[in-house]
C-alpha cells in the first residue's frame, strides 16, 4: 500500500517512536496514511496502542531486517 | 469522546527519577491525553532550564552498574562495587551520572531536557508547587518559560477528575 509521509525513528527509544509519530501525523490530512520506521522491539505493541488510543486506523505491521514497518492512516 | 486526563506528582530531582515523568507525560499526551505534572520538593530543580541531575549508586542498591564502551561481554558485567566505595568515594556519583548518561544516549533515549521540550509543544502543563519553592528558595525566573505555578489543592482539583494519577 502507498503512503503519503514518513518518518524514520530508527535507533530511537520510547517515548520517541510514539511522540515523533504523533507530531507528524499532526501535520497530515485525515485519510492520509503514514509509514512509520522503527527499531525499537517496544514500539511493535506501542505503535498499535498509541494509534488505536487515538483514532487511527493500523493499516499493515511488518519486519524487515531487523527494522519494524507500520502503516497508520490518519482518523478524524 | 472527552480527552482522558493524566496528574502526575514528580518529587523527586536524582537522573533515574527525572526521566519517568517526562516520559509518561509525553506519551501520554501523544495519546491525546490531558497532562499535568506537578513538580514539588526535589521535583522543582527539574523545571531549570539547565538540568544538573545525578545518579547515587550508594542510594540505590538494584542499580546494575554496567559500562556503556567496549566489547559486548565487557558490557554485559555488573561490576560488584562495595556500597562503602560508592558511597564514600569523591566524585563517584559524577562519574556514575555519566555513565548512565551514556548509557541513555548509546540506546537512543533522548535527554531530560529533549523529553521536558516535547512535554511543552505537546501543552504538557509543568506546575511548579508554590510552597516548596517558597521553602526552597526558588522564584518563578528560576524555571523554564512556560512553567505554571500552583498549590497543592489546585493540582487535586485537576487530579480529582484525571483517569490516571501518579506519584513519582
Amino acid at each position: 500500500m502507498s503512503h503519503n509521509d514518513e518518518i524514520d525513528c530508527s535507533g530511537m527509544s520510547c517515548p520517541l517512536p510514539v511522540v515523533k509519530s504523533k507530531m507528524k501525523i499532526d501535520t497530515m490530512n485525515p485519510g492520509e496514511v503514514l509509514k512509520i520506521i522503527t527499531t525499537d522491539p517496544g514500539s511493535c505493541k506501542d505503535i498499535p496502542a498509541w494509534a488505536n488510543r487515538v483514532g487511527h486506523e493500523m493499516i499493515e505491521e511488518a519486519e524487515e531486517n531487523g527494522k519494524y514497518y507500520f502503516l497508520v492512516k490518519r482518523g478524524e | 469522546m472527552a480527552k482522558k486526563k493524566m496528574a502526575i506528582i514528580a518529587a523527586q530531582g536524582s537522573l533515574d527519577w527525572a526521566y519517568p515523568p517526562f516520559i509518561l507525560a509525553s506519551t501520554a499526551a501523544a495519546m491525546d491525553m490531558e497532562v499535568k505534572i506537578f513538580f514539588t520538593f526535589y521535583g522543582l530543580p527539574l523545571l531549570k532550564p539547565k538540568i544538573s541531575a545525578k545518579v547515587t549508586p550508594a542510594a540505590n542498591p538494584a542499580m546494575p552498574m554496567k559500562m556503556p564502551f567496549g566489547p559486548k561481554a565487557f558490557q554485559a558485567i555488573d561490576w560488584p562495587i562495595p556500597h562503602a566505595v560508592s558511597g564514600v568515594v569523591p566524585g563517584f556519583d559524577s562519574m556514575a551520572t555519566a555513565l548512565m548518561k551514556k548509557q541513555f544516549k548509546n540506546k537512543g533515549v533522548a535527554t531530560i531536557t529533549e523529553l521536558r521540550e516535547m512535554c511543552l509543544a505537546l501543552g504538557v502543563e509543568l506546575i511548579a508547587c508554590q510552597m516548596t519553592m517558597d521553602v526552597f528558595g526558588f522564584e518563578e525566573k528560576d524555571f523554564v518559560d512556560g512553567v505554571t505555578f500552583a498549590g497543592a489543592a489546585a493540582f487535586l482539583d485537576f487530579a480529582a477528575d484525571s483517569d490516571i494519577q501518579l506519584f513519582m
